[in-house]
């Protein structure tokens, strides 16, 4: 698959997604620790995508969203932003919220 | 001050008419050689964004900086971009940057 059909593919069928460099678990930046760690305190499981593991992605993730660094941060399809806009997002609350909804959105027993 | 950190405050100035513009080399910070002028933290208070989320915000700052971000060799951009009326919100404070984690000194 083309490297840009497998991202659209990622972000689409994950309702939270981040692309960061290493892991939650073995965050390799400071950046992309901090915008795990701010997913992790909503309590809404959310999947991730090692950058430094997958170098096409690494290569192509910046032009797929036109966004030219990491961490990238989809919610429901969208990029919502990197490090620093998460964390804004964490603490007005608004990030909760809208992994909840997404989450809530993607869920096969959802009643809507 | 370093020759990128002065290209990206100009850039900034001229595109955004700033009420407020910091533009920090945190590079020392990081697993890089010296001078070498990679990870940058950016204030940027503005009339520019009013109206605008920060999604966009930062999609403008990026624009203008597109070329530091391809080929300047600028790695990182902490970018906290305000209105005035944000600014005055967070009573003209901004968190800090994130320790480095070596990440980077590994590829």
């Amino acid at each position: 698959m083309e490297v840009l059909d497998r991202i659209k593919e990622q972000v689409e069928s994950n309702p939270i997604v981040i692309y960061m460099k290493g892991t939650p678990q073995f965050p390799m930046c400071g950046f992309s620790s901090r915008a795990a760690a701010a997913l992790q305190d909503c309590g809404v499981p959310f999947a991730y995508v090692n950058v430094l593991a997958d170098p096409e992605i690494f290569e192509n993730l910046p032009r797929f969203a036109d966004w030219p660094t990491f961490p990238q941060i989809y919610i429901d399809g969208d990029l919502i932003g990197g490090c620093d806009i998460t964390l804004e997002m964490h603490q007005s609350g608004e990030l909760k919220s809208m992994m909840e909804e997404a989450a809530a959105k993607a869920a096969p027993t959802g009643e809507s | 001050m370093t020759t990128t950190q002065k290209i990206i405050e100009k850039k900034l100035q001229e595109s955004f008419k700033p009420l407020h513009l910091e533009v920090i080399d945190e590079s020392h910070n990081h697993s890089v050689p010296d001078g070498a002028e990679s990870h940058f933290k950016v204030v940027l208070v503005s009339e520019a964004f009013a109206g605008e989320k920060l999604i966009q915000r930062h999609r403008r700052v990026n624009k203008v900086l597109a070329e530091e971000l391809s080929e300047g060799g600028v790695h990182a951009l902490a970018l906290h971009t305000l209105t005035p009326e944000d600014w005055f919100n967070h009573g003209g404070t901004v968190p800090a940057s994130p320790e480095c984690l070596g990440g980077s000194k590994q590829s």
